[in-house]
């Protein structure tokens, strides 16, 4: 991200959507320079780029807390390249990459290395993830110190658990000195026992071996009562049960520093997707039954979910072209995360104020990120949506290199229709 | 063999035998007579009919298997097929080509139909998507053994006369049971009742909508049962933490001569085989001898022969009987 050179631009004819700074005002043009929201009244510099919102919505870029860009080390499957592409196709702004690359992101050096691929890249803004563990094994902390330092924002072994409770009581206790939370993918392994799907009658009649909703459960317990010894700031990734949900809830009554997201997927799907989209529905945690979709969009509109992450995972045709117990973990999720999510407004269940918050503000808090506000002064890191647009997910492609999605083939309503990262536009959606 | 009944080339593009799920009374009871027409075959001098000359049926066995893939060749080969015989190694798999190539390949080389054993629950239904020619599922995982099944059923039918309102228990790892499964689907499309013998451990969770009751007990599992029906414990469950130990096993849930005497003594038993003997049937004297296995296997040459010619070579309007949906359509 070329910080120094902030654009300028103008954007006509929009709504301009800020619900954390109250700002909700239609018919309006925004104008940014050097890559700031210009105050009212400001004059509009010669040749300043200008597009037509067409009457969109102008709100705050989102922001998103997982995903991975596999580079370096898995190219095949993502890049910081496409991964940024398919981000900024997405709406979103900034997206923070976990890292289980291959050399894994424990050391300051691949934590510069990713951040240069991503300042030469120049889309969207990239904020590494450093490994609680040397090379995610579990066994010694890796140098937090030297990876915040160069740049690192959060530490997770995520694709696994924090082994032991003992190891998640030394990051959590170390990671106070650097404010930065732990991020936990909550399983007891042993307990899903090389499981491949939800455990239930989806898996019982397919005899495929069954990961229980307890394999969460008991992980994120074990968390909190950590949490509650150790100090600092606990973030539980990906949450797909009812009773995780329970435990996450029960622990904020309780004002433990404790955070939470969900993917659009365990609001959007159950374990009978399997049934018709294969290994395109085979993610780590999977996807549940019916009640504990519904009890995490009870999370979400209660607070006890504080984001919408997209647990973006991409992996190659060959890789998910597999018997179902071979394929890897993982679906790829910027490019719809949106409009999946767009449809809890639809539904009745939040508002579009708090989707915004869920995308983009509440995350970029959580985790201290910068992010885009309407406000004068505010970072111009928006996106511009065109809530009725209807497409169809995947066609005619996906910007991200890997195309493993169970919403592939679905009309979506409601689209990203350009992407504004420090007042210039990394995404504008090309109309039929 | 009245030639009259097995025109020796019908035209038939038949679909698939991946599952017995959705299959109906009606398509059962067709591949059953089909199979009750066919059991005169192994009797004849010459053991066989033309009606799969030049076909060619690939028998593609990723897990050891002697007797599913032998009655599949012996039952191709009385239909007058070319049978191919590939065993992948299960060590090449992880290096070497995926089933996805494989398929595609013997596909090429001109297979016809493709026997499918595999150690991943859905294998048949995945190879199914892949190629045009016919796929059995002969063992996917702990998924579905439809053709076990049909030919359990069988010798319900020729033991007892009629599956409609039978009693049948089903002792054993229902959990990783793929014989479990298609028994249990096509024993309730049949009419029949059926209960689950098992320890909670080897138990799959979510089998609440299952046309089934369950019992942990076998004494009242079995009590007055029509078809006692044993299935293979795989050694390594001990060593899986599901039961404490095989002896513990055997005392708790192995059939003996005594056991099915006091409580279910009109009983047929049932087992898949290979007998893990002094496991899941007791190695008592005598008593293996009641068991049904022997007439299992021969009745499952006679069934095999069914579903080969009725998906391979019969006559299009017996071949539509079979015609099921793929698994996994709709939502």
């Amino acid at each position: 991200m070329k910080e120094a050179s902030g654009g300028n631009l103008l954007v006509r004819n929009v709504h301009l959507f800020d619900p954390s700074e109250g700002i909700s005002k239609e018919g309006e043009s925004l104008l940014v320079l050097e890559g700031r929201v210009a105050s009212p009244g400001s004059s509009v510099p010669a040749g300043t780029p200008e597009i037509d919102g067409r009457g969109g919505l102008l709100c705050p870029g989102f922001v998103d807390l997982h995903a991975h860009f596999r580079e370096p080390g898995f190219e095949y499957k993502e890049t910081v390249a496409s991964g940024s592409r398919a981000a900024a196709a997405g709406g979103f702004t900034s997206v923070c990459v976990m890292a289980n690359t291959n050399p894994v992101n424990d050391n300051a050096a691949i934590t510069r290395a990713i951040l240069e691929r991503a300042r030469e890249v120049g889309l969207v803004r990239v904020f590494p993830i450093g490994a609680v563990t040397r090379g995610l094994e579990g066994a010694e902390l890796s140098e937090m110190g030297a990876l915040s330092e160069a740049g690192c924002i959060a530490f997770s072994d995520d694709g696994r658990p924090v082994s032991t409770a003992l190891m998640l009581r030394r990051a959590l206790e170390y990671s106070r000195l650097f404010g930065k939370p732990v991020i936990d993918h909550c399983e007891d392994m042993p307990l899903s026992n090389r499981g491949v799907m939800n455990e239930g009658t989806v898996s019982a009649e397919l005899g495929l071996a069954g990961i229980p909703n307890a394999s969460e459960e008991v992980s994120i317990a074990r968390d909190l009562a950590v949490l509650e010894l150790a100090g600092g700031h606990l973030h539980v990734a990906h949450l797909s049960t009812a009773g995780g949900v329970r435990l996450v809830r029960e622990a904020r009554r309780r004002h433990l520093r404790v955070t939470a997201e969900t993917c659009p997927h365990y609001f959007s799907l159950t374990d009978e997707a399997v049934r018709c989209h294969g290994t395109h529905a085979k993610m780590n945690p999977p996807l549940r039954r019916e009640e504990d979709r519904l009890a995490v969009i009870a999370g979400i509109r209660d607070g006890t979910i504080d984001a919408i992450a997209t647990d973006h995972a991409p992996h190659a045709p060959h890789e998910k072209e597999q018997e179902f117990d071979r394929a890897p973990f993982g679906i790829i999720g910027l490019e719809t995360a949106f409009s999946l999510s767009l449809e809890l407004v639809r539904d009745g269940h939040i508002t579009l104020s708090e989707l915004m918050t869920l995308l983009s503000a509440r995350p970029a808090e959580i985790f201290g990120l910068p992010h885009g506000s309407l406000r004068p002064g505010g970072l111009a890191d928006l996106v511009l949506l065109d809530l009725e647009g209807e497409w169809e997910a995947g066609r005619p492609g996906y910007r991200s290199k890997s195309r493993n999605s169970p919403f592939t083939g679905r009309t979506m309503k409601g689209r990203v229709a350009a992407t504004i990262v420090g007042g210039r536009v990394v995404f504008k959606e090309s109309r039929p | 063999m009245p030639e009259r009944s097995l025109p020796s080339s019908p035209p038939s593009i038949g679909p698939h035998l991946l599952s017995l799920s959705g299959m109906t009374k009606e398509k059962i009871t067709s591949i059953l007579d089909a199979a009750e027409t066919f059991l005169d075959v192994g009797h004849q001098t010459v053991k066989k009919v033309p009606v799969l000359r030049g076909k060619t049926l690939v028998n593609l066995f990723y897990e050891s298997s002697t007797r599913t893939r032998s009655s599949f060749e012996i039952a191709a080969k009385r239909l007058s097929a070319d049978v191919i015989n590939v065993t992948p190694s299960q060590s090449s798999v992880t290096k070497g080509e995926s089933l996805s190539d494989t398929v595609r390949t013997i596909e090429a080389l001109g297979a016809d139909g493709i026997v499918i054993r595999h150690a991943s629950s859905g294998a048949a239904a995945f190879v199914a998507e892949r190629v045009n020619c016919h796929v059995v599922n002969g063992g996917d995982g702990c998924h579905e053994h439809p053709t076990q099944a049909l030919l359990d059923l069988f010798t319900i039918r020729k033991k007892k006369g009629r599956i409609d309102g039978l009693s049948v228990a089903i002792v054993g790892d229902i959990l990783h049971s793929r014989v479990a499964r298609s028994n249990i689907l096509a024993l309730s499309a049949m009419g029949a009742r059926i209960r689950l013998v098992a320890p909670p451990t080897l138990l799959p969770r979510g089998i609440e909508g299952w046309p089934v009751t369950i019992h942990h007990r076998l004494d009242r599992g079995i009590e007055g049962c029509d078809v006692v029906m044993a299935l293979r414990l795989q050694l390594e469950r001990a060593s899986g933490g599901y039961i404490p130990s095989l002896s513990e096993y055997a005392s708790l849930y192995g059939l003996s001569a005594r056991v099915l005497e006091r409580h279910a003594p009109e009983a047929v038993v049932l087992h898949p085989g290979p007998v893990n003997r002094g496991v899941e049937i007791s190695g008592e004297e005598g008593f293996l001898n009641e068991v049904a296995i022997l007439d299992q296997v021969e009745f499952g040459v006679s069934v095999r022969m069914a579903v080969l010619y009725l998906l391979m070579g019969g006559r299009p309007e017996e071949a539509a009987l079979l015609s099921m949906p793929a698994r996994g359509e709709g939502s």
